[in-house]
C-alpha cells in the first residue's frame, strides 16, 4: 500500500466548507487502526459542550413529595430518593432553553397515519384458568383484594421517612 | 462446531444434514453451561428447547423445513412474554410470573421453527445502560474473557482474582441478549430498544444490533417501557442474519394497533458493489463531548471509506441532538409512571402480605417489588405529570420531540440517504468503574448517540467496526429513513464487508474439569 504523506493529508484537509473532488487515495485498510491526521467531514472537535450553567435547584415541598407518594403509590424511601427527584427536575429544566414557539406537541411518530381499529368481534378468550394461575389471592374465579375506599394514612400517621422533613 | 456460522451457513448445514437441530441445540445448551459466569441467561428452557429441536429434526427429515430459521437456536430478552416460561424483567415484581401467552415476535420465531433456548438478562424493566441493575446481577461482556482483551490489559498477574475484577460491562439494557449472541450460545437474539438498549450493548459486545422503524414490528407481548418509543430489537452476528430475522418479524399485527398496515415484504440483501449514488450524512452534533479519540478516528476512517468508494459524504446538522436526552428523560419517566401502574399485586406478580386496604397493599407491593431505579423514574414521571407541571415539562418535551424529529426530516429531505455516526462514546468500561455513577447519570451519558433515533422513530443499526486499544469492540451506527430498512441494511452490509471485524477469541475455562481449555471460535470441527 502506498503510504500517504502527512503533508498531503494536511493540504487536502485545510480547505473548509464546500465540496471537494474525491482525492485519489488508496482504499482504507480493513483494520481501521491508525488514527487519521485531519479527518473531514467528521468534525475534529465536539460540536457542543455539556451545560456548565445548571439552572438553580428548586426545592420540592414536603406537600408535593407526599402527594407524589400518594399518586405513585411508591415511596421515596430515604433522603437519597428525594435527592434523586431534585436532580431529575434540575436535569429536565434544560428543556426550557429550547425555543418551542409555534411548535405543536408530538404524541407519536406515526401521527400522519390512522391507527388500526379491528372489528368489534370476540376472537379469543375463555382463558380464565390461565389468567388466575398467576394471581396469589383468589377465590373461585375472583381476584381477592383487601377492602377498598380506605385512603392511605395521612403523612403524620404514616411511617414514612418524610415525617422528619 | 458451527459456532461461527450465520443462519445462512448453519441453515445450509442443517438442510444438508451435516448437523442436526438436536446436535446444534445441545451444543448451544452446553456452551451456555460453560459460559454461566457471563450471567447472560436468566432462564434456560432446556426441555422445551430440545423438544423444539426434535420437531425441527423431523421436519428436516421429511425435507420440509419451515424456513431459514428452522432449528436455529435463539434467545429472547426477559421482557418479552413467552408462554409457559418465567418472564421476570429482572425484577422482584415479576419473579415467578409464568407468561400465559407468547409475545407476537416470539410466536413468529417459533412459527418459523426457531428453537427458543431461554430468556436473557437485562437491567430491571429495561431501565439502564449497563445491564447491571437487575435482581439476577450484572451481565459480563464475553470480550472480558477474550484473548484480544487479555493481551491488551495491564498484566498485574493473570490470576483469577484479577480477571474477576477486570471484567467489562455489556452495555444495556439488552446486555444478556448481546452477550448470548457474542459468545455463540445462540445465533440470534431479541432485545428491546427505547433509548439505544439494543444498539448500545451490540456496540460493546461486537455484534450487529438493529433497531427497526417504530411501527414495523409488533410490541404485543413486550412489557412496555415507553409506548411511543419502544421497539423490539434484533441482535445477530452479521447483517444478513438481521435481515432474515427482520423478515420473519416485521408486518402488521392486529394485536398491536401501533403497527403500520402497509404490506411488508421480506427481502434478501443485495451485494452492493457501487456506492457512488449514495449520499452519507455526518451529523456534526454526534461529535458529542466525551467522545473518545479512538472512536472519532474510526468514525472518520469510515467516512473516508465511503468517500473513497465514490459515495457523497457530507457534514450535516441535527441542531437539537443535545436535547434529546433531556427530552427522553421527561417523556420516558412520564410514560413509565403510567406503564408501571399496572403492577399492583392483584392479578399477577409479587404481592405484599400487607392487607389493611387496597391502597396500602399496592403501596407495599410496589415498595417491595421495584428497585431504586424504577421507583425513581415513577416518582419523577408523576412529578412531570402533575397538573402544575404538565405544560412546562410534559408538553414542552413533546414539542422538543417534534423539533428533534424535524431535524431528521430536513436532513433526509435535502438528499441524504443514510447517516453515519458513532454508537457509543467509548468502548466498554470495567464494571467496577461503571457502578461509581448512578443509573440515571450513566443512561444520560451512554444513550446520547442512540436516543434521537427513538425520538424520531427511525431505523438504526450498529455495525461492529474495529477493536479499541484495550482490545474491546467498537461499533458505528447507521441511521436510515422511516421504513427504509432495506436500504439501511444494504449499506450496513457493504460496510461490514469492508471492515472485516475480527472474530472473538473466547477463552472459556471448563470449571467442571478444572482444566483450562482454549476454544478457538473460528474452528469448524
Amino acid at each position: 500500500m502506498r503510504a500517504l504523506t502527512l503533508g498531503r493529508w494536511l493540504r487536502g484537509a485545510r480547505g473548509r466548507g464546500g465540496a471537494r473532488a474525491p482525492r485519489r487515495v488508496p482504499p482504507a485498510r480493513a483494520a481501521l487502526t491508525a488514527p487519521a491526521p485531519r479527518p473531514a467531514p467528521v468534525p475534529p472537535r465536539p460540536a457542543w459542550q455539556r451545560g456548565q450553567q445548571r439552572p438553580p435547584q428548586r426545592k420540592v415541598t414536603v406537600e408535593v413529595l407526599d402527594r407524589l407518594e400518594h399518586l405513585a403509590l411508591v415511596d421515596f424511601r430515604d433522603a437519597e430518593g428525594v435527592e434523586r427527584l431534585q436532580k431529575a427536575i434540575q436535569f429536565a429544566d434544560q428543556l426550557h432553553e429550547v425555543n418551542t414557539d409555534g411548535v405543536e406537541p408530538m404524541d407519536s411518530v406515526l401521527e400522519d397515519r390512522c391507527l388500526y381499529l379491528r372489528e368489534d368481534d370476540v376472537t379469543e378468550g375463555n382463558c380464565t384458568n390461565e389468567l388466575l394461575k398467576n394471581a396469589r389471592e383468589k377465590v373461585e374465579e375472583y381476584f381477592v383484594a383487601p377492602p377498598g375506599n380506605i385512603p392511605l394514612p395521612k403523612l403524620e400517621e404514616r411511617e414514612t421517612f418524610l415525617q422528619g422533613s | 462446531a458451527l459456532k461461527g456460522g450465520s443462519p445462512f451457513q448453519v441453515s445450509a448445514a442443517l438442510k444438508e444434514g451435516r448437523v442436526t437441530p438436536t446436535e446444534l441445540c445441545q451444543k448451544c445448551l452446553s456452551l451456555i453451561k460453560s459460559t454461566k459466569f457471563l450471567n447472560a441467561y436468566i432462564t434456560v428452557a432446556e426441555e422445551t428447547a430440545l423438544k423444539q429441536a426434535e420437531e425441527s429434526e423431523k421436519r428436516y427429515g421429511r425435507g420440509q423445513p419451515l424456513g431459514v430459521l428452522d432449528g436455529i437456536p435463539v434467545a429472547v430478552k426477559d421482557n418479552f412474554n413467552a408462554a409457559g416460561i418465567e418472564t421476570t424483567c429482572a425484577s422482584k415484581m415479576l419473579k415467578g410470573y409464568i407468561s400465559p401467552y407468547n409475545a407476537t415476535v416470539v410466536q413468529k420465531l417459533l412459527d418459523q421453527g426457531a428453537v427458543l433456548l431461554g430468556k436473557t438478562n437485562l437491567d430491571e424493566f429495561a431501565m439502564g445502560s449497563g445491564s447491571t441493575d437487575g435482581i439476577f446481577g450484572p451481565v459480563r461482556n464475553p470480550w472480558s474473557y477474550s484473548r484480544q482483551y487479555k493481551e491488551k490489559s495491564v498484566p498485574k498477574s493473570h490470576s483469577q482474582e484479577d480477571e474477576e475484577s477486570n471484567w467489562v460491562i455489556t452495555g444495556g439494557s439488552s446486555g444478556g441478549s448481546a452477550a448470548a449472541v457474542s459468545s455463540f450460545t445462540c445465533f440470534a437474539a431479541l432485545g428491546s430498544d427505547t433509548g439505544g438498549s439494543t444498539r448500545n450493548p451490540a456496540a460493546h459486545c461486537g455484534v450487529v444490533g438493529l433497531k427497526p422503524t417504530y411501527g414495523l414490528i409488533s410490541r404485543h407481548g413486550l412489557i412496555p417501557l415507553v409506548n411511543s418509543m419502544d421497539v423490539p430489537g434484533i441482535l445477530t452476528r452479521c447483517v444478513d442474519d438481521a435481515a432474515v430475522v427482520l423478515g420473519t418479524l416485521a408486518g402488521h399485527d392486529p394485536k398491536d394497533s401501533t403497527t403500520i398496515q402497509d404490506n411488508f415484504k421480506p427481502f434478501d440483501l443485495p451485494n452492493l458493489t457501487d456506492v457512488s449514488k449514495l449520499s452519507i450524512g455526518i451529523p456534526k452534533e454526534y461529535h458529542a463531548p466525551g467522545l473518545s479519540s479512538e472512536i472519532l478516528s474510526l468514525w472518520s476512517k469510515a467516512a473516508d471509506l465511503f468517500k473513497n468508494a465514490g459515495a457523497k459524504v457530507i457534514e450535516v446538522s441535527l441542531p437539537h441532538t443535545r436535547y434529546s436526552i433531556v427530552c427522553y428523560h421527561v417523556l420516558c419517566t412520564a410514560e413509565v409512571a403510567s406503564n408501571m401502574a399496572r403492577f399492583d399485586g392483584l392479578e399477577y406478580g409479587h404481592r405484599s402480605d400487607m392487607n389493611k386496604s387496597t391502597e396500602s397493599m399496592y403501596a407495599a407491593t410496589r415498595r417491595e417489588g421495584f428497585n431504586d431505579v424504577v421507583r425513581g423514574r415513577i416518582l419523577s414521571g408523576n412529578y412531570f405529570l402533575l397538573k402544575q407541571n404538565y405544560e412546562n415539562y410534559f408538553i414542552k418535551a413533546q414539542k422538543v420531540r417534534r423539533l428533534i424529529a424535524n431535524d431528521f426530516v430536513k436532513v433526509f429531505g435535502s438528499g441524504v440517504d443514510i447517516l453515519l455516526t458513532p454508537t457509543t462514546l467509548s468502548d466498554a468500561v470495567p464494571y467496577m468503574e461503571f457502578i461509581k455513577e448512578d443509573n440515571r447519570t450513566r443512561s444520560a451519558q451512554d444513550d446520547i448517540l442512540t436516543q434521537a433515533a427513538n425520538m424520531a422513530g427511525l431505523p438504526a443499526i450498529n455495525v461492529p467496526t474495529g477493536l479499541s486499544e484495550r482490545g474491546l469492540p467498537v461499533g458505528l451506527q447507521f441511521i436510515g429513513q422511516s421504513f427504509q430498512e432495506k436500504q439501511l441494511l444494504t449499506v450496513a452490509k457493504w460496510f461490514e464487508k469492508q471492515v472485516k471485524f475480527p472474530m472473538i477469541q473466547l477463552e472459556v475455562k471448563r470449571h467442571d474439569h478444572g482444566a483450562f481449555q482454549h476454544q478457538k471460535s473460528a474452528s469448524f470441527s
